[in-house]
Order: C-alpha cells, then sequence, then structure tokens
C-alpha cells in the first residue's frame, strides 16, 4: 500500500510543480518536434546568411542603380531643390486636411522625442539631460522664414547634428511633416486680425485655456 | 492439480483497467498542457548580443513603436531597426546605465558588421504572416506582443499558434480597436470592447480568412 501512496503524490505533486514553469522565462530555443519546414532553405527579409562575409542575407544594392518607377526626376519632390540647386519655397505636395493630420502622425513618431510636441526643443529627450546638442524651437524666427525646401532638407539630409531620416520616413511622410511644423509655427505666432478672420472666439480660447 | 494462477492474480484485471485509466488520463492531460505551444513558446526570452531594453525606450522615454519599427504599416515584415537608427541618438548619448552596450553599436557603426539580434517571435516559414494587414485593420501591438513597454528582455506572451490566430480570426470585435490607437500601450477603450469592436468591423470590412490559402499558400 505505501508503494501507492508514493505514486498518488507523484501523480499529484509533479504536475504541479512542472505547471509553475508554464508562461515562465526561458533562453533555450523552444522545442518544436516537427522541425520539417520551419526554417526552410531560403532567405527572408534581415535572415542571416553564412555564404557572404557579413552574413547577411540582405544585399546592398551597387551604387548608381536605378529601380524600376524609382527614377526620382522631380528634383523638387525629392530632394525639395529647384533647377538652380536653391530650396523649393512651397510644398511641391497638395497640402490637404488629412495631409496635415498624416504629417502630424508622423511628426510625433519620429520628431517629438528631440522637438517636442510643440516644437519648441522641448522633446523628453532634451529635457532629462542626456547630453545631446539641443534641438532649435520651431518658433524662432529664423526657422519661420526658412523655406519649405530647408526643412523637407533637413529631414532627408539631416542637418548638422541632427541624422538624416532618409532610411525611416518616406518622401510623401517628409513633406507632411514639412507641412505639420508650419501649422506649429502658425499655431505660435498669429496675429489677432488673422484669428478674427476667420471668426474665432479668442474669449472662449482664453477661457478654455484658463481652465 | 495445483492452480496455475495464484490467488492474488483475481485482482490483476482491476488493476490493469485501474491503470490504464490513470495512464490514458495522464497521458491526455500530458500532451494537451506540455505539448502546447502556451507551455513550449510562451515566455521565450533568448539572450540578445545587446541589453537593449524596451521598457527604457518605449516605456520610460516613450518613443512610438513606428521611430525604429517603422516598416509594419508598409510590409509584411517588421523591422528591426538598422544600427543607423540606434545612432540618430547615440551618437551623442553615452547611455547612463549601460554604457558597454552603447560601445557595442558604435563598434557595429564603425565595423560596418550587423547587429546579430536573436529572434523571439519565429512563425514556422510555411505560415504566411503580413503585419501590414493587421495594424492597417487596428490590431495594436500589444495585442499581440503584450506590453512590450515593460519589458526588459523581450520574451514571447502569446503562443502564436495557429489556434490563437483563429481565435482571434473568428471573433476579431474582441481585438481591434481605432488604427490611431496600434501603437498605444495599455490602450483603454472608452466604451465596451465588443460593442466598440462591432463597429470598428463593420467600419473597416474586416474579414478575416479563415481559410487555408490566406495564410499558407
Amino acid at each position: 500500500m505505501k508503494v501507492s501512496k508514493y505514486l498518488l503524490l507523484a501523480v499529484l505533486v509533479l504536475p504541479l510543480a512542472l505547471a509553475g514553469c508554464r508562461g515562465g522565462k526561458f533562453q533555450s530555443q523552444p522545442v518544436h518536434p516537427n522541425m520539417n519546414m520551419d526554417q526552410q532553405k531560403r532567405f527572408e527579409a534581415q535572415e542571416k546568411n553564412e555564404f557572404f562575409s557579413d552574413n547577411r542575407a540582405m544585399r546592398k544594392p551597387v551604387e548608381g542603380t536605378i529601380a524600376r518607377d524609382n527614377l526620382k526626376e522631380d528634383k523638387a519632390l525629392y530632394q525639395g531643390i529647384n533647377e538652380d540647386s536653391s530650396f523649393v519655397d512651397q510644398i511641391p505636395v497638395d497640402v490637404t486636411k488629412s495631409f496635415i493630420y498624416r504629417g502630424k502622425d508622423q511628426y510625433e513618431v519620429f520628431c517629438t522625442p528631440c522637438h517636442g510636441i510643440a516644437g519648441d526643443g522641448n522633446g523628453i529627450i532634451m529635457a532629462n539631460n542626456y547630453g545631446y546638442v539641443p534641438a532649435p524651437s520651431f518658433h524662432l524666427e529664423r526657422l519661420r522664414n526658412q523655406s519649405d525646401g530647408y526643412l523637407y532638407s533637413a529631414i532627408a539630409n539631416g542637418i548638422r547634428n541632427m541624422p538624416s531620416y532618409a532610411t525611416q520616413i518616406p518622401v510623401k511622410d517628409r513633406w507632411a511633416i514639412v507641412a505639420y511644423v508650419r501649422a506649429l509655427q502658425k499655431s505660435q505666432n498669429v496675429s489677432e486680425d488673422e484669428i478674427q478672420e476667420y471668426d474665432v472666439d479668442l474669449a472662449a480660447l482664453e477661457e478654455d485655456y484658463q481652465e | 492439480m495445483a492452480q496455475i494462477f495464484p490467488r492474488w492474480a483475481n485482482e490483476v484485471p482491476q488493476r490493469i483497467l485501474l491503470g490504464l485509466i490513470i495512464f490514458a488520463t495522464a497521458t491526455v492531460a500530458g500532451v494537451w498542457y506540455y505539448f502546447s505551444p502556451e507551455y513550449t513558446d510562451v515566455g521565450y526570452a533568448p539572450e540578445q548580443p545587446i541589453e537593449y531594453s524596451h521598457k527604457l525606450h518605449a516605456g520610460k522615454l516613450d518613443i512610438d513603436c513606428q521611430y525604429c519599427h517603422t516598416n509594419v504599416f508598409d510590409s509584411k515584415h517588421a523591422n528591426v531597426p538598422a544600427t543607423q537608427t540606434c545612432m540618430n541618438c547615440h551618437n551623442q548619448i553615452d547611455g547612463q546605465n549601460k554604457p558597454k552596450e552603447v560601445q557595442k553599436i558604435r563598434d557595429s557603426w564603425e565595423s560596418d558588421e550587423s547587429i546579430e539580434w536573436v529572434r523571439v517571435h519565429n512563425l514556422p516559414d510555411y505560415a504566411y504572416f503580413n503585419h501590414a494587414a493587421h495594424v492597417n485593420v487596428g490590431v495594436g501591438c500589444e495585442s499581440c506582443h503584450g506590453r512590450v513597454d515593460r519589458m526588459e528582455v523581450v520574451r514571447q506572451v502569446e503562443p502564436l499558434s495557429m489556434s490563437w490566430c483563429l481565435d482571434c480570426h473568428r471573433n476579431p470585435e474582441q481585438n481591434v480597436r481605432p488604427v490611431e490607437e496600434v501603437t498605444t500601450m495599455g490602450y483603454k477603450p472608452e466604451k465596451d470592447q465588443i460593442e466598440m469592436g462591432r463597429e470598428l468591423v463593420a467600419k473597416h470590412n474586416i474579414a478575416p480568412p479563415t481559410y487555408c490559402q490566406s495564410c499558407h499558400y
């Protein structure tokens, strides 16, 4: 009878002990009994390929090659410059309301960490003193008077300490961000006449702000 | 003539029956429990070449998921950021907690050698998964990857098994949210999730496929 008692105990306790492991952290590769076609002999994006010395399956394109449908002929759109290499004054895309909202989304993803949600250069990286060169406020006279192409170029090519965001932000979105930065600048610098032109109730706005 | 079977043999059929019942139950329960991806896959948190902390970057610094994983809305593959993305900030920021780890990034930048991150969420190659198709109709990052903004080391929190996929494909209203909120961690719907989910499913015309061809070709 003693043996079956131990057996009963083992039957009860063992699964409980093993059950404790469920969902717990572990470092070894998960065990999959049938690995037949799990890892196939082809390469997906960002996989490792030991054939090449740098172990990358993704190869860098040869410099100077142009993909189909990717000529980027339109200098104003792709580089933000005119034929004479001066910055374009105006955004070369139709600026619609949804375009500006797209710009807002993208601004809040890529730009707020440094430039801040209001464009005043008070992003979380700056506010916490991590040692990054301070980002300028967009509400400076100097930046308000720059052409749209200049702002585009800063995103596409980087400027001084700011790196290029060309790999992270697609062309249309860069222009959308420029449009939104313009809107941000407006938000901080509008004359009273101009607000009244659009029939905005200033008193009500101020009251809102006080609350 | 002596008896062939001794007296105790009387109990043998009963014991065999009892033993079989216990054995069968244990086998079925054991396989059901221990062979499921909830046991084998959930919690997989391999050591990475760099002690990168999502808790710091996505949680404390509140950087949006898309800043690094730029292609989720456009591509089937949600990219691991290139070293260049790290260098956006870490060309100047030394890292107060782990300067050694930041140095590895700079070495990678100098030497042009890729950082060999270990993939945590790895579907078999015969299952086609598309990130863009999911996030653009409002499946939040959190629904499949958990609270990444609270993870020091990324671990798998959902089984990524086929039945888990199908649970949602059959009842998408349980998990969809407004597309603007996809990258929000800890999103709480303003009203009832099911009610809102049904509206969103109707609005975006969501008809999640449950046939083989959609994922397995």
